[in-house]
């Protein structure tokens, strides 16, 4: 009776630990207005490891902090309200996700594999002494992952050991969480050092465009050097414009200057994983590929039969894209 | 200022990777190696700071294992060689930091950060340089945890920088388009590929670089733990994407996308 009780006894207080150990962080990206979609895919792949807990953080963090409250499978938002947290530069942003850790001991800490997300985790990382894992594609357990590596041409299978798990997720490998459902608590951050000085927000110049996110764009149209010119990119923009698509490149084509570098889809741009994918006049170099290749549906549009593109696309058009393009854009 | 470059040995980056058939890792005898190419942008900013007389020497740092097989083709050139390469490219220095073999598979950016932070403070330089990411592990780590663990502001994925006394103001590539920060000196810079077109090596001064100094040491002169905190279990191919063929003309595309349901 006695093992019998102390089995029990000691169940309860594993169960009890697990779960304490089972908790993860994610760390919200935003623009002091609205949450970015990024985040919702992160919660989606946090919820395999555990209770969700969202921090938020910046100049105006309770607006989106409200947000993020509803989102499905967010147990608690952690706010941090600050002028100091102005654009979350990772120096000031490190000290507040320290604070948090320090009093809430979560399991992991992570964050969408973003410009911002790669910014922020490993600096924290660093704190912590902790090697962090980047751009998880797949969650197998609360310490093994899979992710790519060598422009996505082999995955690796990782086992961390670090006491605290350090992650930044892809976010087309997993689905949005809905923005809808959820209840969670909103409490304020424990107090952080923000005095950090040696850094200074000067700016953003973002690309306006009314077209969709290339993040979270159900069909993209792609251009590459094979377009020829910025004027030309037109009947790329026209296309994407019938589809309600959003508009990628090729480094070639960025590089050409036809259009600007945040429209760069691959290895080092952009991921993408939409619904369709047409990418016309485009080469299909191991770099470009390795930012779409996970796309339903592939269309390539070039005039070399012989382009690596048509090797993964599922249709292949092999014509003219000065004539194919608009005959497409009329017809739909 | 000194400037401290991160330089990494990599599969070159045109070369189509395999897979070992025992999952251990991805082939690399006889394939073609060569700088990270973030690396070579890193290497050429601090080399344009210099001609600019912003920076006053540049110290090119790479770890890596020696030479090990007999039948080394000119392509297996070990770390060495790219620190060569760096000094031909205009580099003053270079430390060249070796490790064994069995421990090189287990290095993670985290020990290589260790490291050359350390160098940063031995050496007492202002600004450490780094490529955003190796295209090898694809990790874009390095940098950052550089500046977590010396506790400097971090300008991540440069396009342009440019020096003003003692700070640095830095356009960034984030996913929406650019932005600027101002970070004070001393400080951790990583490089974006539209930062600049990196220059060749020219004859002379690959014969000029065999003379500039190249030093020698051990990870273990340095007191870095090789910790495991990353078990690699298995590596394997991605899932193969059959293609699906061509089809005639623009119609037919319609159709067979609208049968797909995509349009």
């Amino acid at each position: 009776m006695l093992s019998a009780h102390s089995l029990v006894r000691s169940v309860a207080r594993l169960t009890t630990r697990s779960s304490r150990f089972a908790s993860t962080l994610v760390v919200a990206e935003h623009d002091d207005e609205k949450l970015n979609s990024i985040t919702l895919n992160t919660i989606s792949a946090a919820s395999k490891l555990g209770d969700v807990s969202v921090l938020v953080a910046g100049a105006n963090a309770k607006k989106v902090a409200e947000q993020v409250a509803k989102v499905e499978n967010v147990k608690r938002v952690i706010v941090a309200q600050d002028e100091k947290l102005k654009a979350q530069l990772p120096e000031r942003l490190a000290s507040v996700v320290l604070a948090s850790q320090n009093q809430f001991k979560f399991g992991a800490i992570v964050a969408g594999a973003s410009a911002f997300g790669r910014g922020i985790i490993p600096r924290v990382a660093a704190k912590l002494d902790v090697s962090p894992v980047s751009d998880v594609i797949e969650v197998h357990s609360e310490d093994t992952f899979s992710r790519p590596m060598y422009a996505g041409n082999a995955i690796c299978k990782v086992k961390s050991l670090a006491p605290v798990k350090l992650i930044t997720f892809r976010g087309t490998a997993f689905p949005p969480a809905k923005t809808e459902g959820g209840s969670a608590g909103i409490e304020d951050a424990p107090s952080s050092d923000l005095s950090y000085d040696k850094v200074e927000f000067l700016g953003q110049e973002l690309s306006k465009s009314s077209r969709p996110d290339l993040g979270s764009a159900k069909v993209i149209v792609s251009g590459g050097r094979g377009v020829g010119s910025a004027d030309n990119f037109k009947l790329i923009y026209d296309l994407a414009d019938k589809l309600k698509a959003g508009v990628g490149a090729s480094r070639a084509a960025v590089d050409a200057g036809f259009v600007p570098n945040d429209m760069q889809v691959g290895q080092t741009g952009k991921i993408v994983a939409p619904e369709l994918y047409i990418a016309i006049g485009i080469s299909g170099a191991i770099q470009h590929v390795a930012g779409m290749k996970d796309s339903k549906v592939i269309v390539a549009i070039n005039k070399d039969a012989d382009a690596p593109i048509f090797q993964i696309a599922d249709f292949g058009l092999k014509a003219d894209l000065f004539q194919a393009v608009p005959e497409l854009t009329k017809a739909l | 200022m000194r400037v401290l470059v991160g330089v990494k040995r990599v599969i070159d980056y045109a070369v189509k990777v395999r897979v070992k058939p025992d999952k251990t890792g991805v082939i690399t005898e006889n394939v073609q190696h060569s700088m990270n190419p973030f690396d070579e942008c890193a290497l050429e900013e601090a080399v344009k700071l210099k001609e600019k007389k912003a920076a006053k020497e540049v110290l090119a740092v790479s770890l890596g294992s020696a030479k090990t097989q007999a039948s080394t083709s000119a392509w297996n050139a070990d770390a060495v060689e790219v620190l060569r390469t760096a000094l031909a490219k205009g580099a003053d220095k270079a430390i060249y930091v070796e490790v064994d073999d069995a421990t090189a598979s287990k290095l993670e950016p985290i020990h290589v950060a260790k490291l050359l932070s350390k160098i940063a403070e031995q050496e007492k330089v202002d600004l450490v340089f780094v490529g955003k990411q190796a295209i090898d592990d694809d990790a874009c780590q390095t940098g950052q945890l550089i500046a977590g663990m010396l506790d400097w502001p971090q300008a991540t994925f440069a396009s342009k920088v440019e020096p003003d006394g003692a700070y640095f103001k830095v356009t960034r590539e984030i996913d929406g388009g650019l932005d600027t920060v101002k970070v004070k000196l001393p400080a951790v810079l990583s490089a974006d590929l539209r930062l600049n077109e990196p220059r060749y090596a020219t004859l002379p001064n690959i014969m000029k670089a065999k003379k500039k100094p190249l030093e020698k040491k051990k990870l273990s002169d340095f007191g870095i733990d090789v910790k495991q905190q990353t078990q690699t279990l298995e590596v394997t191919d991605p899932p193969v994407r059959k293609a699906g063929g061509f089809v005639d003309d623009v119609p037919t595309l319609i159709s067979k996308l609208r049968e797909k349901g995509v349009l």
